[in-house]
Parts: structure tokens; sequence; C-alpha cells
């Protein structure tokens, strides 16, 4: 018998008609990495809420160290040494590393002495020497995230569930991230790693379940499989080629930019894209990429620099008038900024273009309306029930095709994406890669803002390398590299000798 | 983050708020007709109506800036200018110019929160308590602190206030008017929708093209006319122009945009649940006045009612969240 810390014997789930988890089988042993792999509404975040507490189980048999469970509430599970880290941090910005690690367990006095040395000695205890005093939002995003994993370690967790971790972290910090969780496994803690990134987990795991439509497909060893492999077992087919890599006609410049500056975060950045053209952008978090690209959209009100289109010259003062002259932005975050969440499919795929479905009066002609999301649901392959479900019915994935609706039909010549793929399951993934490079086939310049270098490397036909707010490089085709794109991104940092890692 | 399977809560908690009160409404009604025998008689279900017509009126506008995520406290005050002014104005002009004046002004006081909130982003409530103080100021500065008996030139006003159509009260009418004309917006047309999007995610909305400033604006303005028009329609009504008209009346048109299950922080709420909202508070109202419940008394039913709607509402947050 292996010593296992948790075992999860034929779950079941049922919500209204939907079975979300079907007699799903998963057990970790103590002090192991365990991937739970799957698409976007395999059942991952559910089978992980029935743990931790969240959501009750219909059927099956919950085993902590051998003894059978009943995890009613949050509490209990905490109580059995279960922690769970969410994709989205939720930890008070204002407040100190100290407090932070100690929320919740926070007496009325603050002991602030003892409090500081106890977060001292569990940082350094997993290899990160942070100051204590620190206020959090001063950190970088990394490092808040060791914060979490902290305050998890300070309530003594046998069993770490990790939602997508590194969705928001740049290859660096990556690294020291997976380096943290190998730590607390050789101290025995099981870790549940939850993340589309195939290559950390190929790192990281010591095992990895696929799920599949709420079912188990099975579980290997990371040793006994390549990728290609596993995404087979995640999506149920084989998927070919992830990039189109298709021969496109690049034109003229569409889009030249020129010192464009914004406060301390984009210090002189210049660049042009032509028509047809995949320009990527590659940088670490805080790199200047999104600031740049909110700046060039007028969503920023204090940019500056000039923006010339097509050879004029548009006062982009607002992302209206940047939308008047033809440019469109799918932003970093879908939830927060691309798409209006609570409302259905057909108001957020016309909301960028919405003058063109108007009667007099500002009267919305529906039916036009109606035929041009359908297009445009037909076009993106998005899976709805209709176009008047509420976005958040939808997938990730299907979510983030809904904001590239909006510019689709809006008749743009300049798109830019920003990180287009993130928290995405790899089907999905595949498609959006298919729609960006239409874009591009069709004339349109595209700028693609990417911390995953795969995907930079996969789409661009050119790559920017942004450092401290400033292009520190530019690479062509034939230098394309994992290790071109850091070199040049850490380069700005080196100089300064700032860099931590 | 994985969305949750296919099974669509958040439409379904909706569809319950929804059906609620309408149902709420009918079993009141009910009630009401079981509580008190005088309830059902034409002649007080004309009164609970009429009554109901200015705070109906100015609900509408209400209601669209708390879509935006704002709130106008400011109502009252506009609302007692509007009847202030009207009465001033037919002193000297006819009706056709005395009313649209009122109306503008009301619409101006509003355009100058509708400025400061979107256009230099000052918090709403603030910005509206300040405009409430100076339209009740200003008020009492052109009535001179008395009220303005309507002269001859107001005779249609009167007829107007006083009179049936179909043998439904004037007021009643001009309200449903309102009321369907909001509706119409919310449903078929840009604005109703923008509306609606900038209080559920205004930067996802500002990042598709959209000038969000213009829309929030617009809902002052609109809010600021609607409650002077509801100032006017009570001149028409007792046939003074009154500065202590509204006083308070901000809460009890929050409290049935409210009670109608819009929600205080923006994106939710539909018209046709406002009214209710309305019809609900001016119900409960004319129960205790034909059982003689005391004014005191009824100003603590009125504040549990208020609670107990928003208490409803945020349970049915806690689940969608």
């Amino acid at each position: 018998m292996a010593d296992y810390a948790v075992e999860m014997v034929g779950i079941s789930k049922q919500f209204g008609g939907i079975r979300a988890l079907d007699h799903v089988s998963f057990a970790v042993k103590r002090g192991e990495v365990h991937a739970l792999l799957g698409e976007n509404g395999a059942g991952k975040s559910t089978l992980m809420k029935i743990l931790s507490g969240a959501y009750r189980r219909d059927a099956g048999e919950i085993r902590v160290a051998g003894q059978s469970v009943e995890i009613g509430n949050p509490h209990v599970s905490r109580r059995l040494g279960i922690g769970i880290i969410y994709q989205e941090l939720v930890l008070a910005p204002d407040l100190s590393v100290a407090e932070n690690i100690f929320l919740g367990d926070l007496p009325g006095l603050i002991p602030w002495k003892q409090l500081q040395e106890r977060s001292g000695a569990i940082l350094k205890e997993i290899g990160f020497d942070l100051d204590p005093k620190a206020r959090l939002g001063d950190l970088p995003l990394a490092y808040q995230q060791v914060v979490e994993i902290a305050k998890a370690l300070s309530k003594d967790v046998k069993i770490l569930i990790l939602d997508e971790p590194t969705a928001v972290l740049a290859p660096p910090e990556v690294k020291s991230l997976l380096g943290l969780i190998k730590k607390l496994s050789h101290r025995g803690v099981s870790i549940i790693y939850i993340s589309h990134r195939l290559e950390e987990i190929f790192q990281v795991a010591d095992a990895i379940t696929v799920l599949k439509d709420g079912r188990t497909i099975g579980t290997v060893s990371p040793q006994e499989i390549n990728s290609e492999q596993l995404i087979d077992m995640m999506v149920g087919r084989h998927v070919t080629e992830l990039f189109p890599g298709r021969k496109r006609k690049v034109g003229e410049v569409v889009l030249k930019v020129e010192k464009l500056r914004f406060g301390k975060k984009v210090e002189e950045v210049s660049f042009d894209v032509r028509a047809g053209e995949i320009l990527g952008i590659a940088g670490l978090i805080g790199s200047g990429r999104t600031e740049t690209a909110r700046a060039i959209f007028g969503a920023e009100r204090k940019g500056s620099g000039t923006v010339t289109l097509n050879g004029k010259r548009p006062s982009i003062r607002a992302p209206r008038d940047a939308v008047r002259a033809g440019i469109g932005l799918v932003p970093e975050d879908r939830k927060a900024q691309g798409v209006v969440i609570s409302l259905p499919i057909r108001q957020n795929a016309t909301m960028s273009m919405l003058g063109r479905f108007l009667a007099p009066f500002g009267v919305i002609k529906t039916k036009t309306e109606g035929r041009a999301v359908q297009g445009l649901a037909k076009r993106l392959a998005i899976k709805m029930r209709s176009i008047e479900a509420p976005v958040n019915s939808l997938s990730g994935g299907n979510q983030q095709k809904v904001v590239l609706a909006k510019w689709f039909g809006a008749g743009c010549r300049v798109i830019i994406f920003d990180e287009p793929t993130r928290g995405v399951d790899v089907g999905a993934k595949a498609e959006i890669y298919r729609l960006i490079d239409e874009l591009a086939a069709e004339g349109l310049a595209v700028v693609l803002i990417s911390s995953d270098l795969v995907e930079v490397l996969g789409m661009s036909d050119r790559i920017l390398v942004m450092s401290r707010g400033r292009i520190a490089g530019e690479l062509q085709k034939g230098d394309f590299s994992e290790a071109n794109i850091m070199r040049l991104a850490l380069r700005g940092l080196q100089q300064d000798g700032k860099v931590t890692h | 983050m994985e969305t949750r399977p296919g099974y669509d809560f958040s439409s379904l908690s909706g569809s319950l708020a929804r059906y609620n009160i309408a149902l709420i409404f009918v079993l009141l009604v009910i009630g009401a007709s079981f509580v008190s025998g005088d309830f059902f008689t034409q002649r007080n279900i004309t009164n609970v109506l009429r009554q109901s017509a200015v705070v109906g009126i100015s609900s509408m506008g209400m209601l669209l800036v708390i879509l935006t995520g704002g709130i106008d406290l400011s109502v009252g005050s506009v609302s007692a200018c509007g009847s202030v002014l009207v009465a001033h104005f037919l002193g000297t002009m006819p009706v056709a110019g005395a009313i649209p004046g009122a109306v503008l002004i009301g619409c101006a006081m509003g355009a100058v929160s509708g400025y400061l909130v979107a256009g230099r982003r000052m918090p709403a409530f603030v910005v509206t308590l300040g405009m409430m103080t100076i339209a009740r100021g200003t008020a009492f500065i052109v009535s001179k602190g008395q009220p303005i008996l309507v002269g001859a030139n107001g005779q249609f006003l009167n007829n107007f206030g006083k009179g049936l159509t179909w043998g439904v009260a004037n007021p009643v009418i001009l309200m449903l008017g309102v009321f369907a004309i909001t509706w119409f917006l919310l449903h078929y047309t840009a604005f109703g929708r923008l509306v609606t999007a900038i209080g559920s995610n205004q930067e996802a909305v500002r990042l598709s093209g959209i000038s969000i400033a213009w829309y929030i604006f617009a809902t002052y303005v609109i809010s600021g006319g609607l409650s002077a028009l509801a100032g006017v329609v009570n001149t028409a009504r007792s046939g003074v122009g009154s500065p202590v008209l509204g006083i308070g009346m901000e809460l009890d048109v929050i409290a049935a945009v409210v009670i109608g299950g819009a929600s205080l922080m923006g994106g939710r709420g539909t018209a046709l649940n406002a009214l209710l909202g309305v019809l609900i508070l001016a119900v409960i109202g004319n129960i205790m006045n034909l059982k003689n419940v005391p004014g005191y008394h009824q100003e603590v039913v009125k504040g549990v009612i208020i609670l107990v709607a928003v208490l409803f509402q945020s349970g049915i947050w806690t689940r969608r969240t």
C-alpha cells in the first residue's frame, strides 16, 4: 500500500441537468507533486472545490491520510491540512508581508515582533529572504505568490492545491516558483498542481492525472509520455499543429509608433507594424508591454508620442478615438476589461460597432444585429447555447472568442492582442491562433503581446523584446529562440544590478 | 479559472427576483383588499395611483442613474424647483413656455451634477448632495419662501392635474408614459443597453471605444429633467408651487428603485420592477393610512421594508459570486 495523503474515489457531482463530475477517482501520495490536467470545463476546479469544501459531492468517498472524511465546508478542509491557492491572489496589498501571512489568525492585539519573526522564519525556510515589514503591494507578483504560499504553510498545510499559479508570472518567476514547489514536496507536502502549461508540468510533476468531460481519462507518469500524447488525452482528438504557420504576404507599414511615453512605465518606444504582419512583443511582467498597448489605444490618459496609421495621424485621446481610427485592443484581463460578463454574447460582440446597427433615435436593429452576431459566432466557432446566453455561461476559451468577436466585425486595420490565450485550454488556444493568423492574412497589422514564449515564437514574424519600459532589442525570424528573448529581456535589468533571480 | 458547468445560475436567480417583485405586488394588493374594505374602491385606487405619480416619474430617472452605478440625491429638491418655477413662470408666460422652462432648468441642474460626476470623476453621492442643497435654496429664493399660487395662465395646468383621461387621472397617464419611454429606452436602444453595461463593467465598455462619460452625464440630465417634471405635476395637482415639496423624497425614490430589485452597484434593474417598487411603497402607505397607523409608525415600517428588500438582494448577490 502506498502512503496516500489524499484519495478521492468515485466522486460525482451534478449541477442542475449537467453532470460536472462522473465517478472521478484521484489519489495523491505523500510528498508528491501531482498535476491535474484537462481542458476548461473538464471538471478540475469542481473537483478541487469539493476537496476544499466549497462544494459538496453527490457521491463517492474522500480519504485523507487513510481516514474517510466528510468535508462539509472550508473550515473542515483547513483543519485537515488542505490549502488552496487560486489563480487570482486573495491578499491585502496595503498590509505588510507578515500581516498577510497571518491574516485570519491575527489576535486582537498584534504582537508585531513575534509576527515578523515567525513570517521571516517561514519565508527563509522556503528560501525567500523577503522583508516581513514590506508592503505587499510593492512586491512583484511572483513574490506576492510566494507570500500566498507562506500563508498556507503558516497553517501547517499537508496538501497544497495550486490553481494555475503561473498564469500571471514571467519565465524567471515561474522557474523560482517551480523550485519552491519541489522543495515543499521534499518536505513531505503533497502538491496538486493545475496548469495549462505542459512544459511546467513535465518539469515539476511526479504524476499526471487527466480529466475530460468530468471523467478520469487516466493517471500517467511524466517519464512515460510526451506532450503530444498528453494533449491527445486532454482533447480526445489529435491536435496536429498548434500554430497555423501559413505564409502571409507582408505589405506596407500600417501602424507607426514614435517616441511613445507613459510615465516611467513606457519610455521612448518606437516601432512599426506592416499589413499582414504579426509583430510579437515579449518581455517580463512589468516591462511596459501592456502600458505600451494601452497608451497607443488611448486607454492611458497621460500617454504621449505620435501614432501614425496608414500615413495619417489621428488624435487619440480616448479608446473611442482609437476605435474610430481602426485600432482594436484585446486586453489582458478578460473579465475585468474584455467583456461585460453578466451580459449576453450578443451585446458584448457588437459593443465596439454598435453604431452600425442603429436606426434613428438610437434604436437597435435587433434582427440585423442578431444575424451579424450569428455570423461572428460561426466564424469564431463559439460554443454556446444561443447568442442571448450571458458570457459567464461560457468556458474561458469561448469567453475570449467573444472578446475577439468585438474586433472581427469592427473593420479594424490594427489589432493589439495582450495575452490572448491566458487561462485558455489547448484546444481553444489552437483556434485562437488560427483566428489571429486569419486576421493577418486578410491584411491587418497584428501586435501580439505575450508572456508565453512558445506562443510569441510560434506566431510572430518579428519580435520586439521590452525591458524596463524600453525596447531592448528586435529579433528577426532567423534569430528566434527562447534564450535570445530572455537575454534581451534581462539585459536592461542586469545593467542596473537589479536582477534578483 | 473554470466556468461553472453550463447551468446558468445567474439568470435563474434573476428571473426569480423578477417574478418575486410582481408576485409580492399581487399578494400585497390581495392582502390589502382583505385588510381594508375601502382599499378596492375606485376612489381609493385613483388616489393611490395619483399620489404615486410624482415619485413614479422621478424614479425612472433615478433608475437610469442607479443602473450606471451612480446615485442622485437631488431629485426631491429639483422637483421643488420644478414646482416653484412652473408656478413662477406662469405669472408672466403661457403654459407652453412655463413647463418646458421648468423642465429645462431641472435638466440643467442634472447637467451640472452629470458633468462633475462623469467629466470630473467626483463621487456621485457628494456631488448630488451639494446639488440637493443648491436646488432647495433656489426653490426658496424664487418663491421667497412662500407657496406660489398658479394664476389664470395656469388654467390648462390645473385642468390637466385634476382631470381624467379614459377614467384615469392625467398625472398617472403621464407616469405610465414616462415608464413606457424608459422601458423602450432600456430594451431597444443603444443608450439603454450601454447604460446597463457601464454599470456592470465600465472599463470593458470604455475599451470597446465608447465614451462612457457622455452616457453617465446623460442619465443625470434625464434624472434632473424628470424630477422637475414631477414637480410640475405636483403643482398641476395642487394648484400651488411649493418650495417645501419633496423633502425626503429622494429616499422614497431610491427605495422604490431598490425594492424593484435594482442594484446600487449598477448594472441591474428594470423599468417595470422600479415602477412596481413605486406602487408597492404606495400601497403599503395607503393600507397604513386606511388602518389609521400613526405617521411615526409608518416611517418605521417603511424603513423596515427597505432593509428587508436590500437584505433579500444581498442574498442574491452572495449566491451569484
